[in-house]
């Protein structure tokens, strides 16, 4: 079964001169995980935003499980979940105050005590939120976000400033979710969260959707050139190929065996966003074959 | 959380919570929060009972020339002082944290109903300048030989001034939330108007001691008209001869403190953001 969890048709949105958010067309399915790529000010917050109901639009329609988030209901409202960019409140209160109370928002809540456990906060579930690091604190965004079950979850930067433990943690509570069945569309700077996490993901640069699709094939990557480099006469050497696996064979057999520090690259998601956004002049080909 | 995908149905069927039941909630919270931040409390609530102390200690006997205590004087100011700094400050104070540390931007994405977060400023409001005047006037009556007034008619007064000089300066905190830039200058610019206020508004200093214009000004705040009415309740009719007018303007205060509940009203609806500054 696929429904459509997010649907946008010529979205626009506009400050002053300024076009945030220019002709956007999305489709987001229920149940994948859709990741927003796109550098700071590229629009990722504005069309978000509209998505979230917290902003309105200039022009374009927008459908949210249904509903035009410009007429956000409470209805509406327990359905989706927001975790909004690091925020600082609620500091002086516990884990389990916390996630009790706003449970009390919602007509179908999820049992705060089976949240706690599934973000792996029980053991601090009587700490003051003051207390807690930055990844635990962003488990508690989390936890908040989803403690009204919601059928589709908005996650802004999720592990923005995190270290790469928490990160791959909140990641593994992140795919959870999923798995359950939850839409979650999040929006982020960084390309290996994308990668490790979604579907589909939607390049966004100067307010427009520049690339969508996998991320293994984003942009032409899986089709892409890749480039055979080794070491021959003291000098590294290098070919652009399609078809590397012919050219290693051709160097095997001129070498009779090894070929000194060889590899086989292609080019890495950072190479194809950076080509997409317009701002990587000369992509390096950075990484291994995947 | 558990059998997700299959709820749908289920979830259409349950009831919203409450305004009322999420307001309730909102008011324990927030009070539990308050009373957990060092600043709130010391600032907010026990300002006027370590004022209380100090003066009780400096100012003794009667006020000269007549048979009123020193502790009834200024017993009444400090409770303008408590009310006003229980609603005003605290909320445009509070507000102003809620909107810079993502408070209401957090609740803005959950079906909580936007009157139910007032519900619970509200609630709160009340609770710690309820409090602070049952201190007040028991330290008063234990240590300083306050005497409460005995006729029903002045606690009725009370009454009235209390409800109407709470929710005027709610109002008009809710309204000066937007003013601050941060959080961190919140307590700064809300604090130092209300200081100011204070001093001119006979809560310290006798109106008999200030220019004219200061006064002027303080008449257009309720402040100095709460502390006025909370005279005409514990000094009592020979009190009304220490007022600038001879008489304790009991209706002009009445008018004064309608129009701010009125005004604040408006302004509070026509100003109020959910959104800070940065949110764009």
């Amino acid at each position: 079964m696929t429904r459509t969890a997010v649907k946008v048709r010529g979205l626009a949105k506009r400050y002053g001169e300024v076009r945030a958010v220019d002709d956007m067309d999305l489709d987001i399915q229920a149940g994948e995980i859709f990741a927003i790529l796109g550098p700071n000010g590229a629009g990722k917050s504005t069309a978000v935003e509209i998505l979230e109901g917290y902003r309105d639009r200039d022009a374009g329609e927008v459908s949210v499980l249904g509903v035009d988030p410009r007429h956000a209901t409470r209805r509406w409202r327990a359905r989706v979940g927001v975790v909004p960019q690091t925020a600082g409140d609620a500091a002086e209160l516990t884990v389990r105050e916390t996630l009790r109370h706003f449970a009390g928002y919602y007509p179908n809540p999820a049992d705060p005590e089976e949240v706690l456990d599934r973000v792996q906060l029980a053991d601090r579930a009587d700490t003051r939120i003051r207390r807690l690091s930055g990844g635990q604190r962003r488990r508690v965004d989390v936890a908040l976000g989803v403690i009204g079950n919601p059928e589709l979850l908005f996650l802004d930067e999720p592990t923005t400033g995190l270290d790469p433990e928490a990160r791959r943690r909140l990641w593994r509570l992140i795919e959870d979710l999923a798995r359950d069945g939850t839409t979650i569309v999040l929006t982020t700077h960084y390309l290996d969260e994308a990668e490790a996490l979604a579907g589909r993901v939607a390049v966004l640069a100067g307010g427009r959707i520049v690339a969508e699709g996998a991320p293994a094939t984003l942009g032409g990557r899986a089709t892409a050139q890749a480039r055979v480099t080794w070491l021959e006469d003291g000098r590294r050497e290098h070919v652009d190929t399609g078809t590397p696996t012919t050219t290693v064979q051709r160097l095997a057999r001129r070498f009779g065996g090894e070929v000194p520090e060889l590899s086989v690259t292609r080019p890495s998601l950072e190479d194809v966003y950076l080509r997409l956004i317009g701002s990587g002049a000369e992509p390096t080909t950075a990484g291994s074959v995947r | 959380m558990s059998g997700a995908p299959a709820a749908p149905p289920a979830r259409a069927a349950a009831p919203l919570p409450s305004i009322a039941a999420t307001g309730w909630s909102r008011g324990l919270l927030e009070t539990k929060t308050f009373f957990r931040e060092r600043d709130a409390v010391v600032f907010t609530f026990a300002f006027p009972i370590v004022l209380q102390v100090v003066f009780g200690s400096i100012f003794r006997g009667a006020v000269p020339g007549t048979e009123i205590s020193f502790a009834q004087l200024y017993t009444a100011g400090l409770i303008g002082a408590a009310v006003m700094g229980a609603s005003f400050q605290n909320l445009g104070i509070g507000i102003a944290v809620d909107r810079d540390d993502g408070t209401l931007r957090r609740l803005a994405g959950t079906p909580l109903p936007h009157g139910a977060y007032f519900t619970g400023k509200v609630l709160n409001v009340l609770l710690v300048a309820l409090l602070d005047v049952v201190i007040l006037l028991a330290l008063g009556v234990l240590m300083y030989d306050l005497k409460l007034p005995d006729e029903l008619f002045r606690w009725a007064t009370f009454a009235w001034v209390f409800v109407l000089g709470i929710t005027g300066s709610a109002l008009l905190g809710i309204a000066a939330s937007g003013l601050p830039r941060s959080a961190k200058s919140a307590s700064a610019v809300i604090s130092l108007p209300f200081v100011v206020l204070q001093f001119i508004s006979g809560v310290f200093v006798p109106f008999t001691q200030l220019p004219e214009w200061l006064i002027t000004i303080a008449s257009v705040f309720p402040l100095k008209w709460m502390c006025q009415g909370f005279r005409s309740v514990f000094l009592g009719d020979a009190g009304a001869a220490l007022e600038l007018t001879g008489s304790y303007e009991l209706d002009r205060a009445a008018l004064v403190l309608g129009a701010w509940v009125a005004g604040g009203l408006i302004l509070c609806l026509t100003t109020f953001r959910w959104k800070g500054r940065r949110d764009g």
